[in-house]
């Protein structure tokens, strides 16, 4: 009798346990959260390089306001958004953080659109440096990206698949966002260079 | 009757394969990774080409890192950077753990190079040294038209600046995570003959947890990490207890494991689990 108990033992213990998902779940998880702090990573490194390109910028073109306050507001937005894995919770937070991030996109590419009317800027050797690691950072941000949208894609087709969806229904996980295009579309579309604005 | 209507489906059929044609722009295809040099544009002669090849393959050999040249017509309609990222991902540059990869790209046609650069590189690679590189040694070199000279300088230059660097002997440890996979079933397999043996010896229990003992002994050894080998004598001791009638069941189970990793069979070269994340600058000429 001890035998067949065993048996039945080791037999369910199985199928629980690799049959249900719980375990996929866990490393899906982490992937999930390895993903998410590298996007975070990125998007930080990106911000700690803007003080310095508005300083450059500033030197040759110290009567662009309206660029300069755009991007200050942009960054110190985005450095007052409270970001920890959790808000892979939280589709809120989540939609506020990107919604900040996609800003100081716009703002980063206002600027560097008004750089094209000062040469000299241009042709200076510390900017040029500057650009060049925007650039560098710029698509480091789009790989990160890409990379959690996957990871997320795994992890959400696992949550929502039958019947591991009721392990996860058990336990509490649930679905993560992602990174929507839509907000991206609006986004993108490339400022207007205004002479008219000058003062 | 009959006919037209057999010729207007015809027509419709043509039609629909026309038309299906257009669904989507095709991405440029990545190369399958057979040498360190692949050029698709034959611009590089072939002595040029060799050359070349053998000052990355002798750079490999001293260091480890792994550096590779490509060169494509176009990559539209994708980005440099867009492409270029695929390929390093398809091809895994640099070795696993240590990422040191190096990518260079020239997309002929499209006047753009750019250089990925893998993880474990971008210290002593950062985005602006790869983009000077780019500017003041492959840009001018490549306006002249001296396609060889540029590839050339430039490997020297990245290959100056990563023996700058401390990395990881070359020469991988004897048994990596990915042969481990393979040996799963072997272990598996190897236990129930084992727990058979000391089994018959010592009786159930005492067979039991020898064997447990010995395959978590082993499972550790290869490199499966203390936990895995924690479970596998757990199981081993399990599979000893139940006998030869438990058998059946728990060979389902360890036949599960056994997938394993393959490695792409055939290949004269080929790239060694190393990542990037999208570091590198780009450049035109």
């Amino acid at each position: 009798m001890k035998n067949l108990f065993f048996k039945f033992a080791i037999i369910f213990l199985t199928l629980v346990l690799t049959g249900c998902g719980y375990n996929k779940f866990q490393s899906l998880d982490e992937d999930a959260k390895a993903s998410w702090s590298e996007v975070l990573n990125q998007y930080q490194r990106r911000a700690d390089l803007v003080p310095n390109l508005v300083a450059t910028v500033k030197g040759y073109a110290e009567h662009e306001e309206k660029v300069f306050t755009e991007v200050a507001d942009a960054r110190s937005k985005v450095g007052s958004i409270q970001v920890t894995p959790e808000v892979l919770n939280d589709p809120d937070a989540f939609a506020k953080y990107q919604a900040a991030q996609g800003q100081l996109t716009q703002a980063l590419s206002h600027l560097m659109a008004v750089t094209e009317n000062y040469p000299n800027l241009k042709a200076d050797q510390g900017f040029r440096d500057l650009q060049a690691q925007l650039e560098g950072t710029e698509n480091r941000v789009t790989v990160a990206r890409n990379r959690y949208i996957e990871t997320i894609k795994d992890y959400n087709v696992a949550i929502r698949s039958f019947p591991q969806n009721l392990t996860a229904m058990m336990f509490g996980y649930k679905t993560k966002p992602s990174f929507t295009v839509d907000n991206e579309k609006a986004i993108s579309t490339a400022p207007a260079v205004n002479f008219g604005d000058k003062k | 009757m009959l006919s037209t209507f057999k010729t207007s489906l015809f027509a419709f059929c043509a039609v629909l394969l026309l038309a299906s044609y257009n669904v989507r722009a095709e991405l440029v295809a990545i190369p399958a990774l057979k040498t360190r040099v692949t050029d698709l544009t034959q611009t590089l002669t072939p002595d040029q080409q060799n050359q070349l090849e053998a000052k990355l393959a002798a750079f490999e050999q001293q260091k480890g890192s792994q550096i590779a040249v490509l060169i494509v017509p176009t990559t539209q309609p994708e980005d440099i950077a867009q492409y270029s990222i695929r390929v390093t991902d398809a091809w895994k540059l640099g070795r696993k753990k240590v990422d040191d990869g190096l990518l260079i790209l020239v997309a002929k046609d499209d006047h753009k190079m750019r250089i990925e650069v893998g993880r474990g590189l971008e210290g002593v690679i950062p985005d602006l040294t790869a983009k000077r590189i780019i500017s003041e040694i492959m840009a001018p070199s490549f306006k002249q038209g001296d396609f060889y000279g540029g590839l050339n300088n430039a490997s020297d230059k990245l290959i100056g600046l990563v023996n700058g660097e401390q990395l990881p002997a070359p020469g991988s440890p004897a048994l990596s995570g990915r042969s481990f996979g393979n040996l799963l079933p072997m272990l598996l397999f190897g236990g129930l003959i084992l727990g058979g043996m000391l089994r018959a010896m010592f009786g159930n229990f005492f067979g039991g947890a020898l064997t447990g003992g010995a395959i978590g002994i082993f499972a550790w050894f290869l490199g499966g990490g203390l936990l895995t080998a924690i479970i596998f004598g757990i199981i081993a001791f399990f599979i000893t207890l139940i006998g030869p009638t438990g058998l059946g069941q728990m060979g389902g189970f360890g036949g599960g494991y056994g997938g394993g990793r393959s490695n792409g069979g055939g290949d004269i070269f080929s790239g060694g689990g190393g990542g990037f994340s999208g570091g590198g600058a780009s450049g035109d000429w």
